[in-house]
């Protein structure tokens, strides 16, 4: 068995990491009547005796003494981190993983990436070995964090590099949360595009969601809620919903939002952390999603997200379920997969489905689904037999798919838009370290990523011929 | 004789799994003390209690599967494997080839050698090696072929027979047709024949033959072991005066002329039907075996499939080329019959010349072996080992999907990472485009 460890940096990145960490225990709870320490719970948690002196871990087998999360929590704040101290979920962490400062990084990338990036190294450096050190077999790093202020983009991505640095085999799945248009932090443009350039040169897998994509769907689902027709009725046990049910109580504006974020993770992870009969390894991620290093952004999309199906369901909603993770409403950024190109696609699905069930709807998706010519059968499956709490089963699609680009294009014109007037540079340029080709390499980093997917765009619609092979003279 | 079995991967050990237990029992039924004893010795070790252990190896780079393997053999009752006979890490290869063959194998290709070795050195004699895995996944086919090629300069003079199961079109590993590739072209060179399964065809014959509604993993595997088990059982040699073969692997690839261009044998048998309905049918040789001649040169795995329409060529077209033909041409065939009256089939359809490319001669392109043991049940039963052209569109389908996929490079980068370079895959295609091109000249 497999451990994960996730690092979670900024404002955001702990925000949707405790919702994780929350609905993770729920999860686990619901599966694991007997209060053994199992190896599923050991993927994500350590079980600690508190009694021993050495602070040292239990093995597998024993009973759930004290759960502590594999990971690491940095912020250049103390909010959030002070909140989760005295939250619920304090028992999950220990004071040694967490790593503050006072002042943020004041929505600027530099100061996170270049003076803090600095000044912290060691001992970020530091935690994430000892974190790694419990690991019987470590396999994945998942970096969650935004994109649009200064700790979570800057120091972020800087973490990011170190991961690099110094667990080159140990796969990095980042989960980046971008800003939307009308976003409070002016300077986010900047700190998104100037992160970009660090996740494309050093991240395995990026999971780019979108806010405005976010409040979209929880929108749609209070909106549900409030003109409930009958049968589309919002269960509110469901993992979806906010709080309920979980260890805290009171909702925070992002809870819901980052609740489906959370979902997402727990969907990605669970066939890491529960028997199936078609398992994905957290590696095999990377191996079938990514045909070119740089291409490595996975659009999730996710279901049930509105309709939250009954126990027993019958098979016209499961194949609903497969539909509905093809259409615009049910991705995490603003996107529709189904009008650009397919490069490959995961579908991860838990609960009670077969073989057959896969393979029944993906003949039946396959014809209004445009792939790329080399990889018409660019499909990968996995099948986790543990449900999500409160449904009969889920669906987890990761697209790569150049219905990214619109995203990308958008940001890089409200940075434009800022950059010609050079507003608000001086703030970057005064940090020691920075200097102005940070901007320029980063905006042609992100040009030619985008034409990359113009590049393959064009291929789409186009009979490709067959690579002439080769003949064998006798 | 004793044949040591090598499990790799997932695949491998599944299907491993389910050979021996086929095996096992058909061993076990038989009162005939000679068939029994033979079988048994064959496959399995036997402890001080009068256990029956499995002479396998099982390697996977992840320790799951194998555990789950040895716990089912361990709940038959029946056999068991043996306690230390296995490897396995933490990790899987994460269906990267590369990673299998360029890191995982040569590292712990020492462990494997030596618990190969410790079966070897329990067989009074070793009839040879056979290894089992998937092509598509990155332990079984990556680490397999890297363990096979190794196996291959430990024991020069053994032979070494390669079970590959061959992926489903579409729907669990992206990069199959790459590992696919890789593989083939890597075992090619070190192994003495290479028994192919597809997944979609064993998989319509669970539905369509079986009539299993919900199909799992487990009834494709029994199918696989049925036919494994109905050539690896002893049987009778034209020669063998009444004593069975010592030498089941040797013979087999004797057999079938496996040349070093010409070594993807395929394998039908007939009847295969709902074990309900077996106790109620009966069967005659000429008419079993009407319909695996025309199975054989219409290359249809299943009785259900046949073309009848496919008739052997005349004369005067055998010197056209038979490209786009439906008709299957063979280089060597061996026909395995077991059960009642076996003694009275007669075989003579399928020593017709027509059948068969002019470089052998009948006789020595055609051989079979008979058994008068019923096996798995059914009364009267008869499988044949081809070695034709019926693997040649699967193969020329997997090759033509991983080289559009190479014209992009896409992917590449994965294998680089652990030392499989662009020429590597050069090579690879360019050695199976001369398979392609051989089977074509049969
Ligand atoms: N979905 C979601 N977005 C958030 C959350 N908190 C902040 N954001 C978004 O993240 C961006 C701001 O980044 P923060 O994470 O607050 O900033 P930080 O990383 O703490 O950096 P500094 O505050 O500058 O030190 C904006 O786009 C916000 O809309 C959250 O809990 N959930
Ligand atoms: N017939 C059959 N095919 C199987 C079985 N298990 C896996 N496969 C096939 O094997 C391929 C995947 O390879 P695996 O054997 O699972 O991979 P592995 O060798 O364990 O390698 P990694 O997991 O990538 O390290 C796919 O084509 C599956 O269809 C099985 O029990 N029976
Ligand atoms: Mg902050
Ligand atoms: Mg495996």
């Amino acid at each position: 068995m497999t451990q994960s460890v996730v690092v979670q940096v900024g404002q955001c990145g702990n925000q949707v990491g405790c919702r994780f960490w929350d609905l993770a225990l729920r999860e686990h709870a619901h599966v694991n009547k007997k209060g053994v320490y199992d190896e599923a719970l050991s993927s994500f948690f350590r079980n600690v005796d508190l009694r021993r002196n050495d602070g040292g871990s239990c093995g597998v087998g024993g009973k759930i003494e004290n759960l502590k999360a594999r990971a690491v929590l940095v912020d250049m704040e103390e909010g959030v981190v002070n909140e989760i101290l005295q939250g619920p979920l304090r028992e999950v962490f220990d004071s040694t993983q967490f790593l503050t400062d006072v002042s943020g990084s004041g929505n600027n990338w530099a100061v996170g990436h270049m003076t803090y990036g600095s000044a912290y190294r060691e001992q970020i450096v530091d935690k994430l070995r000892k974190t790694a050190e419990h690991c019987d077999c470590l396999q994945c790093f998942f970096l969650i964090h935004s994109m649009g202020g200064g700790t979570g983009s800057g120091l972020g991505t800087r973490v990011l590099s170190m991961l690099e640095e110094e667990f080159p085999e140990v796969c990095r799945i980042v989960t980046s949360i971008y800003p939307s248009a009308e976003d409070d932090v002016i300077t986010s443009p900047y700190n998104s595009i100037l992160a970009m350039k660090e996740l494309t040169e050093h991240a395995d897998c990026v999971l780019p969601i979108e806010n405005q994509a976010l409040v979209h769907i929880v929108n749609k689902i209070k909106h549900m809620s409030h003109c409930g027709k009958p049968g589309s009725v919002i269960k509110t046990d469901t993992t979806v919903m906010s709080g309920q049910g979980g260890l805290s109580r009171a909702e925070k504006p992002f809870d819901t939002m980052n609740n489906i974020v959370a979902n997402l993770l727990l969907n990605i992870t669970s066939s890491a952390r529960f028997e199936g009969s078609l398992n994905m390894d957290l590696n095999e991620i990377a191996m079938n999603l990514v045909p070119f290093p740089r291409m490595h952004y996975l659009v999730p999309s996710l279901t049930p997200l509105y309709t939250l199906a009954d126990v027993s369901v019958p098979p016209r909603r499961l194949d609903q379920m497969f539909s509905d993770a093809f259409s615009k409403d049910h991705q995490l950024i603003r996107a529709d997969p189904k009008h650009s190109l397919y490069l490959a696609c995961a579908l991860m699905v838990r609960g009670n489905v077969q073989v057959s069930d896969l393979r029944r709807n993906i003949e039946r998706l396959k014809p209004s689904l445009p792939f790329v010519s080399w990889n018409q059968e660019g499909w990968k499956t996995s099948l986790c037999s543990v449900p999500p709490v409160g449904h009969s089963h889920s669906l987890l699609a990761l697209a790569n798919n150049t219905c990214v680009k619109p995203t990308f294009i958008g940001l890089r014109e409200r940075f434009t838009k800022l950059y010609r007037k050079k507003a608000h540079l001086h703030h970057y340029l005064h940090v020691d370290g920075m200097e102005q080709s940070y901007f320029t390499e980063a905006v042609s980093c992100l040009n030619s990523l985008i034409e990359e997917y113009d590049h393959l765009d064009a291929t789409k619609g186009r009979l490709m011929p067959d690579a002439p092979r080769f003949s064998i003279a006798r | 004789m004793s044949v040591v079995t090598v499990q790799l991967g997932q695949c491998g050990n599944q299907v491993g799994h389910e050979l021996f237990d086929v095996i096992c029992s058909d061993a076990l039924e038989d009162q005939r003390k000679g068939y029994s004893t033979a079988s048994c010795e064959r496959f399995f070790h036997q402890t001080a209690h009068g256990e029956l252990v499995a002479r396998a190896v099982l390697v996977d780079m992840e320790p799951k599967v194998i555990n789950q393997t040895i716990c089912r053999s361990a709940k038959s009752g029946r056999w068991r494997y043996g306690e230390t006979s296995h490897f396995s890490q933490k990790q899987g290869c994460g269906n990267n080839w590369a990673h299998g063959f360029c890191v995982h194998g040569p590292r712990h290709r020492d462990v494997v050698e030596e618990l190969v070795r410790r079966e070897v050195e329990r067989c009074d004699r070793l009839a040879g090696l056979m290894a089992m895995m998937s092509v598509a996944g990155g332990t079984g086919s990556g680490v397999g072929a890297y363990i096979t090629r190794y196996l291959r300069d430990v024991y020069p003079k053994s032979f070494i027979l390669n079970h590959l199961t061959w992926p489903y079109g579409t729907g669990e590993v992206i990069v199959q047709n790459y590992n696919s590739v890789l593989t083939l072209a890597h075992l090619y060179h070190h192994s003495d024949a290479i028994l192919v399964h597809e997944n979609d065809t064993v998989h319509r014959i669970c539905s369509q033959l079986l009539n299993i509604k919900h199909i799992s993993f487990t009834d494709v595997n029994r199918v696989i072991a049925h036919q494994l088990g109905s050539i690896l059982q002893p049987a009778l040699t034209t020669d063998s005066n009444g004593i069975y073969s010592r030498n089941p692997l040797g013979e087999l690839v004797g057999s079938l002329a496996c040349h070093p261009e010409y070594k993807l044998l395929s394998v039908s048998t007939i009847p295969q039907m709902p074990s309900s309905s077996i106790a109620y049918s009966t069967f005659s040789w000429p008419g079993l075996l009407k319909h695996l001649r025309q199975m054989l040169i219409s290359n249809s795995k299943m009785e259900e499939c046949i073309d009848w329409q496919v008739q052997l060529p005349s004369a005067s077209e055998r010197t056209r080329t038979l490209l786009g033909s439906s008709f299957n041409t063979s280089l060597a065939n061996l026909l395995i019959l077991r059960g009642k009256d076996v003694y009275s089939a007669e075989t003579g359809s399928f020593e017709d010349p027509a059948l068969y490319s002019s470089w052998l001669s009948p006789e020595e392109a055609f051989n079979v072996w008979k058994s008068p043991v019923i096996f798995n049940k059914y009364e009267k039963s008869a499988t044949l080992v081809s070695n034709s052209k019926a693997l040649l569109r699967p193969l020329d389908n997997m090759l033509g999907k991983a080289w559009n996929m190479f014209a992009s490079r896409a992917y590449i980068h994965q294998y680089v990472k652990f030392g499989i370079s662009e020429e590597d895959f050069l090579d690879s295609f360019t050695f199976l485009e001369q398979v392609i091109s051989s089977y074509n000249q049969l």
